[in-house]
């Protein structure tokens, strides 16, 4: 349109320069152009400029143009929630389905402005700002459906974060109005304040059927466990101030209570203890000699001297936060904010989200009955506590408290967990700060197990065309009893292992596996003729290696099964004037890797070298042609947190005449190629796994004077 | 012309240009016209124009309501017993805190047996793990909890084991007080037809300590889920999981399996009679039968030949072994023996039982070891299962493991667990978090009186990715009176106060003679401690107050050692802080003659025992050993000056379920007594030696089993022995021992 328009703006300077032949013709051409998309621009248009006149305005909408309905006196009101209902009573779960991903879909209804038969609205303050953002979070996010029939959750637009503002009678007849209630069922309301004067009921009254309440402030005997969601109540403030994280550690103050509307006994009980421990203690309380606004909500007093708030509560180590009316309190909110271990003395009180969030690690809940003895009791947490909670604290703050948004998803995720229980998060996911979940471990195989003798272990051979070798280490390993099965892994795709008759006899089942491609990782590979846990991955030129040396590494292995138990021992250092790591093969006094040319592990590292190796590790060694056993160590260390384990004091592997430390090769273009590897590993994984420790395994009796024939393993080579 | 061709060129473009433009529009709507076609629908929620301007919910007054002055939290308190009783008991209305805050603790009371009363099988073993365990006490006054004597367990009428007329016989009791502070146990509840809840008597404020509760009921915080056992469910020890070890992959012959009775009546039948509908006769193996009660031929359907016949083709055993995942649904009651024989069977239990409050659910996360299903979705179970990955499997399996050996495996477990819930409780804040429940070695291992703070522990340093402090506290075991200054212990002091790790060097005094004058010892750069032992063998294992550090090196007087054996042995422990890191190994071993424990200070190929005359270990297990074992076993240390070393190293193996490790060479750890000595060293003495047979027997029997296991490997420095230059090892002088 607007290039058609620019262009007859332009038409009439340079008309009078044409020939009028022309002219005629131009003038006729554009005309028929003109009409042309006019007649297609109305083509278009007409039959949706309604539907997309509404959809653009919908995005510039006011509140105050949502539709008005209009609730009929003797609308039907909901029941009083029901205090039996559980999930597999009042939920509907068939809603939700079989679904791969695991999550429930949520649909929001559109917002519409409830009044009464005289046209009073059904609420004082109508949609709120922070009933607004959770609702434009859960749309915004994974859970959201527009597909109202295939909806798991409903969540109805009507506020009732608080319950003051509320028409108890009338908002309930409007819950009860949206299409799809259905005795509240799959019905999700968000409740902060509850009650009102003069007995504050600890659960939302609004009569609601079924529905689910995500409420903060439910007592014990309002909660419905498993059913009901218990929310932080959100604090304004939040938004409005930005107090940066401090580290962890004692504070100014020991004890401090901010809440300027707390009830005359405990204030008398405060000030007695505030008697009895002095400086450690501040008790504030709201200005009195400030001019009442907006200012007087962020300051708080204590005899005359004035102090900001939050920011107070930054400098102290134990935060109040008493009971007042409600059980609830925003105060919870700001606390957790300021990284200030909160002390919680609301008896009966559900914590927020206390279904999966563990409260013991970041706060202290004391009995209402028990403030005198509060002091006492902090005393007596160990400093080191005190700073992990003042760490969780504030963890909790960022994750679940800090937004209207993380309220809702927490809220979703926890109703989530329950639907898919097969899928839930873990209390490690839940609970721990992103630096213990970045510097902890889970591992895998975490249940002390030591795994019986006889499955044996299953050795994989790799080999590319030293048959000689082959065969030797072959005959060499066949001779340890253990020896379950032997898998010759053959990388030659250009060659075909020798017939089956050259082959060396041995008493267990021989397999040899051809490859596609001859890749380092084939060795890795979790092949299911792998029927041990234990593997011992073997070098075809490891021709040193004594049975009795070998069998004893397994039974090392059946100590440890979670670790790599092998026999060259490696280790990794920190070059200071390079500012990286090195490779070291020299005699050293420490281990941090063992080489898997001949090594034991758990099958279960092959299924995660192959599968789950983080980055582009797998192909970086298959594309080098080195470095896979370095992975592999990168790999366990990680996931375990453990040291390999070096055993016998074996140093030599290859030849008897052979230098003491035979890798791959000695020159130096493999060391640095290795110290690439380490360098490359350490930024994929983000971090430095291997362990470095200084012993190694040796038998009960290794080199003691005791008759050689007793020892179970006399032949332990000492190079 | 060229103007005309420019116009022309001009033209068209513009045309073709506006032409792609509408038309690409007009593609853009008919694809708009194809999906959104359902004209009203809703769309996300929209971005307000003056969203801005929204009220907040609630203003700071609001926000910081206290409501108003006359209602006093005290009265609110005191007016609560009388509201929350009953079916609304909790801890703060129904439980009489003020018992439990006297000198003696936490304490639990059994009601005395009258005569004549018959006590069934299970019930006499959950009353003698209460006997027996630590809270125990004969004084009501001054017990915390108390314990019926009455046989609760089996409530449904038509049982022989049924106890009549139970309200009359409480009431007699003067310490009934409506129950409060009493704890019930309960397995089974009403009977045919319906299986209420109902105890048929009124159990007032008690705790419900029972099988099978259902979430409506339950009253959270307060009663306490407990696990259905048979009465063959061993006492105490226990027989461990099977699993042995971790496959790979995971799955096992069958994917799952049910093997059990199919209801064709009343309550539970619902699922019960649709279990046999995902049997696929492959994989997944579910088999019902309608042979059970005394009529049952009389409700017989077309199915039931049929399935009682596919029923005896497989072995319940057999499928336990051999299946990944196992139905547990609910039968009568919501409850069933297959939970814990499923969960020690190491085959992932698959809950059909909707309401059921599992198995002490306020501390074990019981979405880490079970899948929850849902009774309504039977048919989905099959695909569930089929879609739970590999390290799931495996994470799954080995947690059922894990908590089965914690809390479920003997009823002395059972009966600790739930005292230890209720003692958290009652001391809310010295009690134990979710994750010390959850995590390895479980709950009952963990005693909060020691930390609430899990760095303290020795368990946790890989969950909570830090690694045990550079110091050691050397604590010295002194028997003998201070004569000379040659005296092994001088020399000792030397050698351990010469260790760059070395914090403070306790000395425990346990001669007959008083300790020396300060000025006797010679002068030491860390802190020397003298305590008094009060001549008792079993105080050197006591939480002292002076240890500060982590790590405790643990010696005998007498003890030999270098100092960079144990700058060693310290680094080798920072790599294992759970278990005993030490020198002088012994071993136990079953004498199949004696049908008993033997015991052997013999050189062997392998080791069970590392002695504590020399060895390092975490302080935590002083705390274990003064507090969680009974004063039976360490009156049997004190009153034969013997075998503490052997207690600690059950302790220890108990916990870990690893063998202790041995470092480096040195075997012996004494100078070998000299002829001229007059007195023999005790430990030279052969009645030293029975006495120690002895005490393995005792201790095995206290725990159930025998913990100690055996180990083949010790640890030396890396270089030990090799042949290489002297100056580059880190620790010859190890090699000169």
């Amino acid at each position: 349109m607007c290039a058609s328009v620019k262009y007859g703006s332009r038409g009439p300077a340079l008309i009078p320069r044409m020939k009028t032949k022309h002219r005629i013709y131009y003038i006729t051409l554009f005309s028929v152009v003109l009409l042309g998309l006019i007649a297609t621009g109305m083509f278009q248009f007409w039959p949706h400029s309604i539907e997309s006149s509404a959809e653009w305005s919908l995005d510039r909408r006011s509140v105050h143009d949502a539709p008005l309905v209009r609730i009929p006196m003797s609308s039907p009101i909901p029941e009083r929630g029901d205090l039996s209902c559980r999930m597999h009573t009042c939920f509907d779960v068939y809603r939700c389905g079989y679904n791969p991903k695991n999550k429930i879909k949520v649909y929001i209804y559109p917002l519409q402005r409830f009044v009464d038969e005289v046209g009073v609205p059904i609420s004082s303050t109508g949609l709120s700002r922070e009933y607004n953002d959770l609702l434009s979070a859960i749309s915004d996010s994974d859970f959201y459906t527009d597909d109202v029939s295939r909806a798991c959750l409903f969540i109805p637009s009507i506020d009732v974060l608080n319950q003051n503002s509320l028409r108890i009678r009338e908002t309930a007849q409007a819950l009860a109005m949206l299409p799809r209630w259905d005795k509240g069922m799959n019905h999700l309301l968000f409740n902060m304040l509850p009650g009102g004067p003069p007995d504050y009921n600890t659960a939302l009254d609004v009569p609601r059927d079924r529905a689910l309440l995500a409420g903060g402030g439910f007592s014990t005997w309002t909660y419905r466990q498993g059913y009901d969601v218990s929310i932080p109540v959100y604090s304004p403030l939040s938004a409005e101030v930005d107090l940066p994280e401090r580290q962890p550690g004692p504070r100014r103050y020991f004890i401090l209570s901010s809440q300027t509307a707390i009830h005359r006994e405990y204030r008398v009980e405060l000030e007695r203890l505030k008697e009895e421990n002095g400086e450690a203690l501040l008790l504030l309380d709201k200005c009195s000699n400030l001019s009442q606004g907006l200012a007087s909500v962020r300051k708080r007093c204590y005899k005359g001297q004035v102090y900001d708030y939050p920011q107070i509560l930054q400098e102290s180590s134990f935060c109040v936060v008493l009971r007042g009316a409600r059980l609830g309190q925003a105060t919870l909110s700001d606390v957790l904010q300021a990284g200030c271990v909160p002390v919680i003395m609301a008896d009966s009180y559900i914590l927020p989200f206390s279904e999966v969030l563990d409260w013991k690690r970041a706060s202290v809940v004391i009995p209402e009955e028990k403030l005198p003895e509060m002091y006492t009791i902090l005393k007596s947490i160990p400093h080191r506590q005190v700073e992990e909670m003042q760490r969780q604290a504030r963890w909790f703050w960022e994750a679940y408290f800090s937004s209207m948004k993380a309220i809702g998803m927490t809220t979703l995720q926890i109703i989530n967990d329950r639907i898919y229980p097969y899928a839930a998060r873990t209390y490690e996911e839940w609970n721990n700060p992103p630096v213990v979940k970045w510097t902890s471990v889970n591992s895998p195989l975490f249940l002390p197990l030591i795994p019986p003798r006889s499955p044996g272990f299953t050795a994989v051979v790799l080999t590319y065309d030293r048959i000689e070798s082959l065969f030797r280490v072959i005959t060499e390993i066949s001779k340890v009893p253990s020896l379950a099965k032997l898998l010759v892994v053959w990388n030659n795709q250009n060659k075909g292992p020798p017939e089956e008759s050259l082959w060396p006899k041995v008493a267990v089942p021989l397999k040899v596996l051809r490859t596609k491609e001859n890749k380092l990782s084939n060795r890795f590979f979790p092949f299911d003729e792998i029927e041990t846990e234990a593997v011992l991955a073997i070098d075809d030129d490891i021709i040193m290696l004594t049975s009795d040396e070998l069998q004893f590494g397994y039974e090392v292995w059946r100590e440890f099964p979670d670790r790599l138990v092998g026999y060259p021992g490696r280790l990794h250092l920190w070059d200071h004037e390079m500012g990286k790591w090195k490779y070291e093969s020299e005699w050293t006094n420490e281990v941090s890797m063992v080489l898997t040319g001949a090594a034991f592990y758990h099958k279960y590292f092959n299924y995660l070298y192959t599968y789950k190796m983080p980055g582009d590790i797998k192909n970086w060694v298959d594309a080098h042609m080195n470095c896979e056993d370095i992975a592999m160590n990168f790999l366990v260390a990680n996931i375990t947190g453990k040291a390999p384990i070096k055993v016998t004091p074996r140093k030599k592997f290859k030849c008897p005449e052979c230098t003491a430390i035979d890798g791959l090769s000695l020159d130096q273009t493999h060391m640095v190629e290795r110290s690439e590897c380490i360098n490359k590993f350490a930024s994929v994984f983000g971090t430095m796994p291997l362990k470095v420790v200084e012993h190694r395994a040796d038998p009960v009796l290794y080199k003691d004077d005791f008759p050689e024939k007793l020892k179970s393993f006399p032949n332990i080579g000492s190079l | 012309m060229q103007a005309r061709k420019k116009y022309v060129l001009l033209g068209l473009c513009t045309c073709c240009w506006l032409l792609l433009y509408y038309w690409g529009g007009l593609q853009d709507r008919l694809l708009g016209l194809i999906t959104h076609r359902r004209g009203e629908v809703a769309r996300p929620w929209p971005n307000w124009l003056d969203r801005d301007l929204l009220p907040g919910y609630a203003d700071q007054a609001e926000l910081q309501n206290a409501g108003g002055p006359g209602d006093s939290p005290k009265q609110r308190r005191q007016s609560w017993a009388g509201i929350y009783k009953d079916s609304r008991c909790r801890m703060d209305t129904c439980f009489d805190f003020a018992r439990c805050q006297g000198q003696s603790g936490f304490r639990v009371y059994i009601y005395p047996p009258e005569k004549g009363e018959r006590v069934s099988e299970s019930y006499r073993k959950i009353l003698t793990s209460v006997t027996e365990s630590r809270y125990f006490t004969s004084d009501p006054r001054e017990a915390c909890l108390f314990v019926l004597g009455i046989d609760t367990l089996d409530r449904d009428q038509l049982s022989t084991q049924f106890v009549p007329n139970m309200d009359e016989r409480i009431r007699g009791y003067p310490l009934w007080n409506d129950g409060r502070n009493h704890v019930i146990f309960n397995l089974y509840s009403g009977t045919w037809p319906n299986y209420t809840e109902d105890l048929g008597f009124n159990v007032g404020q008690a705790i419900l300590a029972k099988a099978s509760l259902n979430t409506e009921h339950f009253r959270p915080g307060f009663d306490i889920s407990i696990p259905l056992f048979s009465k063959e469910h061993p006492q105490k020890g226990g027989e461990r999981g099977w699993l042995v070890r971790n496959t790979v992959p995971p799955r096992r012959k069958y994917l799952l399996m049910f093997k059990g009775k199919r209801y064709l009546t009343g309550i539970g039948s619902d699922t019960r009679n649709a279990l046999h509908h995902i049997h696929n006769g492959k994989d997944i193996v579910s088999l019902t039968t309608c042979r059970h009660g005394k009529d049952w031929e009389k409700h017989k359907d077309a199915r039931c030949d049929h399935d009682n016949q596919e029923y005896e083709r497989f072995d319940y055993q057999e499928l336990l072994h051999n299946s990944t995942f196992c139905l547990v649904p609910r039968g009568r009651r919501l409850g069933s023996f297959r939970f814990l024989e499923s969960l020690q069977a190491a085959c992932i239990p698959v809950l059909l039982s909707n309401g059921w409050e599992l198995p002490f659910s306020d501390v074990i996360q019981w979405n880490q070891a079970v899948v929850e299903g849902d009774e309504r979705l039977l048919l989905q179970v099959p695909s569930t299962v089929r879609a739970v990955g590999i390290d799931r499997v495996l994470a799954l399996r080995q947690r059922t493991q894990m908590l089965w050996e914690a809390y479920f495996s003997s009823v002395d477990k059972i009966v600790l667990t739930t005292l230890e819930i209720i003692k958290d409780r009652v001391y809310s804040h010295i009690s134990r978090n979710k994750f010390m429940w959850n995590a390895l070695p479980g709950g009952l291992l963990v005693l909060p009186e020691y930390s609430t703070h899990l760095a303290h522990y020795p368990f946790y340093y890989l969950n909570l990715g830090i690694s045990p402090s550079q110091e050691f506290t050397a604590v010295i075991h002194a028997t003998s009176p201070l004569v000379s200054q040659s005296q092994p212990i001088m020399k000792l002091l030397q050698v351990v106060s010469k260790s760059k790790y070395c914090s403070q060097i306790i000395i425990l005094w346990n001669s007959e003679k008083p300790p020396p004058h300060r000025s006797k010892w010679p002068p030491m750069p860390v802190p020397l401690i003298i305590t008094d032992g009060r001549r008792k063998t079993s105080s050197r294992f006591l939480p002292h107050a002076a240890i500060e550090t982590e790590a405790v090196l643990s010696l005998d007087e007498d003890t030999v050692l270098l100092t960079s054996e144990i700058n060693f042995a310290f680094h080798v422990w920072r790599s294992f802080p759970e278990r005993i890191v030490g020198y002088p190994p012994r071993s136990h071993f079953w004498d199949p003659v004696k049908k008993a424990w033997g015991y052997t200070s013999k050189w062997t190929n392998e080791y069970s025992i590392v002695l504590t005359g020399a060895a390092f270990y975490h302080r935590y297990y002083h705390h274990l050993f003064s507090h969680y074992l009974p004063s039976s076993l360490r009156a049997l240390v004190d009153r034969t000056s013997n075998c503490e070393d052997i207690l600690m190293n059950f302790l220890v193996s108990s916990v870990t379920h690893l063998p202790p490790i041995k470092v480096a060479q040195r075997k012996q750890y004494k100078e070998m007594p000299t002829l001229q000595g007059t007195k023999m060293a005790p430990w030279a003495n052969p009645e030293h030696f029975t006495q120690r047979q002895e005490c393995v027997n005792t201790f095995a029997s206290w725990f159930g089993y025998m913990p100690l296991v055996h180990s083949q490997f010790r640890l030396d420095p890396v270089l030990f022995k090799d042949h290489v230059s002297v100056l580059r090892k880190r620790y010859k002088d190890l090699e000169r021992v």
